[in-house]
């Protein structure tokens, strides 16, 4: 057991912060600019080798040990720049259900940034109910034709691709009725609408209507009705802090509104107490997510346990959105923004109620 | 960077975890089994643990047997003469103090005592009744002597251990308190299904569990750091790992008395004597949220 780097990480991370030195004040770190230029970051991470890092070399990633995201995060966070971006869901749930063919083919535009991706399962009728979608695929020829809407799209009005879940047999058991899709965002059967956010940002969300838009059938992820199980890859891999990497992200902005207090830290000076509270939750994560990404190199895979990481997650972005608040009041536009945001996380990838059922049904076994 | 415990490690836990369960307290009455109670004494006589740190071992090791037999509600003293022979190697009969109290003192004689870097003994009077059932302490019954000396490295490292270990045993009753109420959830019926079902109570649950992952996280990272930090940073470490783990436990087990019901009011369920060693612990070098410093580097 040792928390330190390695020699190798600790190489890894100079080489980093070498990059970061120079690159890292280019990007915007959050509201409408950064989602702006987040496809640049992208390409220009994974250009200079520091994205893809645990994925397979054979799309373009690394095959380094998951630990590697970690230090990436923290020196992202440490430099001032934006986070990576968050695909390992997709990643994952591409690469565990598509076949070698989609996979040769979409992988490596995905972790490349040479291609912008979208998912497409949320539906106005289908939030926590996620196997409620309506949204069909219908047969014809080589293709299916799409119809239906889809909401909370994060970035789909620029994404080139979209991995999409939709209804091909409406006759089969509600679960089983779902199949998975790669389908082109560029074609006339796509409308779009932003969705504005209660923080103002415009740009993260989207609401997107297939309205006879076409599929070939070659792009089908599995077999027809395999996508509840791709679908359930997917939310898993959502829910993990690990995968996410938004940790080192909470701990700078701790470390950014303890900056503004008056005083000097280390000299007894007085804390809010929401901020102490928001740095103790910020440093159990960070302890977390390490501990979590060992057990990785088991080879253990997260089953319903990443409900627990993403719990806890939740807890600790909603603490900095309170130290936030409590710091800097709503005069600051950042502040303000930072608390608002932190709001959805108890709901994006899975409300944190889902997340109690699954941890209640399938950790605990107190099912029903 | 590798969070895992080490099989050597692992071992240590299962071993402790086995005793615990063997011999520790299943019910409130059998507090009162002297026979087990003597079975217990031998048995973690027998185990050497009270000298691991003397024997070489490091605070996550310490943490380690503390959270299991916490989480069995060992009843016979461990915490106190771990911490003793941390300070200065010691023989049975030894235990510690903090002020004018010994902590963990069923059995002892005398205990030892850390002033800044200075050692301090004092004989122990008769135990006295306190809030956890499963610890006895005891007032000193006559003056501190000087016992000798240690470096302030030390004395800074033992703090941190302290701390450590006394949140090891919070996270252990809670993990206790827990497994106690989700027993009772999956087999306690009202209108005609298990409470557990209800998402009331199966909610209440789910986030205890997350406060257990939680706490069981930053202590592993604050034991480690007993050995293998600066002394200032493992102090640091220490303070944060104890103010969220004593807020973690104590939800925990409130949760546990919740769940029960009535029954969880009683002084039968065991679900207090859990409740109880956490209030204990979190006054044993307690650290408050007010003490966090934030924004060093």
């Amino acid at each position: 057991m040792d928390y330190r780097d390695s020699p190798e990480e600790a190489q890894f991370r100079s080489r980093l912060r070498e990059w970061l030195a120079t690159h890292s004040r280019e990007f915007a770190l959050s509201g409408d600019e950064y989602w702006a230029r987040y496809g640049q970051w992208h390409q220009a991470l994974y250009g200079a080798g520091f994205f893809g890092l645990s994925w397979p070399r054979e799309y373009g990633g690394q095959e380094l040990p998951p630990v590697y995201d970690v230090i990436l995060d923290e020196e992202l966070a440490a430099a001032g720049a934006p986070p990576r971006p968050s695909l390992g869901y997709l990643v994952t749930g591409l690469g565990h259900h598509g076949s070698k063919e989609l996979c040769q083919r979409f992988l490596p535009g995905l972790i490349s940034g040479g291609e912008r991706w979208c998912q497409g399962f949320s539906e106005p009728g289908a939030g926590s109910d996620l196997a409620a979608l309506a949204t069909t695929a219908v047969r014809d020829g080589d293709a299916y034709v799409v119809c239906g809407q889809k909401i909370w799209t994060s970035y789909s009005d620029v994404a080139d691709w979209c991995l999409l879940l939709a209804r091909t047999d409406p006759s089969a058991p509600r679960h089983k009725g779902i199949s998975a899709f790669v389908i082109s965002m560029h074609q006339p059967g796509i409308r779009q609408r932003p969705l504005r956010m209660i923080s103002g940002i415009s740009t993260e969300f989207g609401q997107v209507t297939f309205d006879e838009a076409r599929v070939p059938a070659a792009n089908l992820v599995g077999a027809p009705g395999d996508g509840w199980k791709l679908a359930m890859t997917v939310v898993a891999h959502e829910r993990e802090p690990s995968t996410l990497g938004f940790t080192a992200r909470y701990g700078k902005t701790v470390a950014a509104l303890a900056a503004g207090l008056p005083g000097e830290p280390g000299t007894g000076r007085t804390v809010p107490a929401e901020l102490a509270w928001a740095h103790v939750q910020t440093q159990m994560l960070y302890a977390h997510v390490r501990r979590r990404l060992s057990e990785q190199l088991d080879g253990q895979t997260h089953g319903p346990e990443g409900s627990l990481d993403k719990l806890l997650m939740t807890w600790t972005e909603q603490a900095v959105g309170h130290a936030a608040l409590a710091v800097t009041g709503t005069g600051d536009p950042h502040g303000l923004e930072a608390y608002l945001y932190s709001r959805a996380q108890s709901v994006m990838g899975g409300t944190s109620q889902i997340q109690k059922n699954i941890i209640a049904g399938r950790i605990l076994g107190l099912g029903g | 960077m590798d969070a895992r415990l080490t099989p050597e490690q692992a071992a240590l836990r299962q071993a402790a975890a086995r005793l615990a369960d063997t011999l520790g307290p299943h019910s409130v009455l059998a507090l009162a089994d002297s026979e087990r109670v003597v079975q217990l004494e031998q048995a973690i006589t027998g185990s050497g643990w009270r000298s691991l740190r003397s024997d070489g071992a490091g605070g996550v090791e310490i943490a380690l047997v503390a959270e299991e037999l916490a989480r069995g509600l060992v009843d016979v003293p461990f915490l106190g003469p771990v911490l003793a022979d941390a300070l200065r190697p010691a023989g049975p009969g030894l235990t510690l103090a903090v002020g004018p109290t010994a902590i963990d003192a069923r059995g002892a004689t005398r205990a030892l005592a850390l002033d800044g870097t200075r050692l301090l003994t004092a004989p122990l009077g008769p135990p006295a009744d306190g809030v956890d059932l499963t610890r006895v302490a005891a007032p000193l019954a006559g003056p501190y002597e000087p016992a000798g000396e240690i470096s302030a490295a030390h004395a800074t490292r033992w703090q941190a251990l302290a701390i450590s270990v006394t949140a090891a045993e919070m996270v252990g009753a809670a993990r206790g308190a827990h497994a106690l109420a989700v027993g009772y959830a999956r087999v306690r019926e009202q209108y005609g299904a298990t409470i557990g079902s209800y998402q009331a109570v199966a909610h209440l649950l789910a986030e205890s569990l997350a406060l257990i992952e939680g706490s069981e996280s930053i202590l592993r990272y604050a034991a480690w750091a007993v050995d293998e930090l600066r002394p200032a940073e493992a102090i640091r470490s220490a303070r944060i790992a104890k103010v969220y783990c004593a807020q973690a436990a104590r939800t925990v087990c409130e949760t546990a008395i919740q769940v029960h019901g009535g029954i969880g009011n009683t002084w039968e369920c065991l679900a207090h004597l859990f409740l109880r060693r956490v209030l204990a612990c979190a006054e044993t070098f307690p650290v408050r949220l007010e003490e966090i410093e934030v924004g060093l580097p």
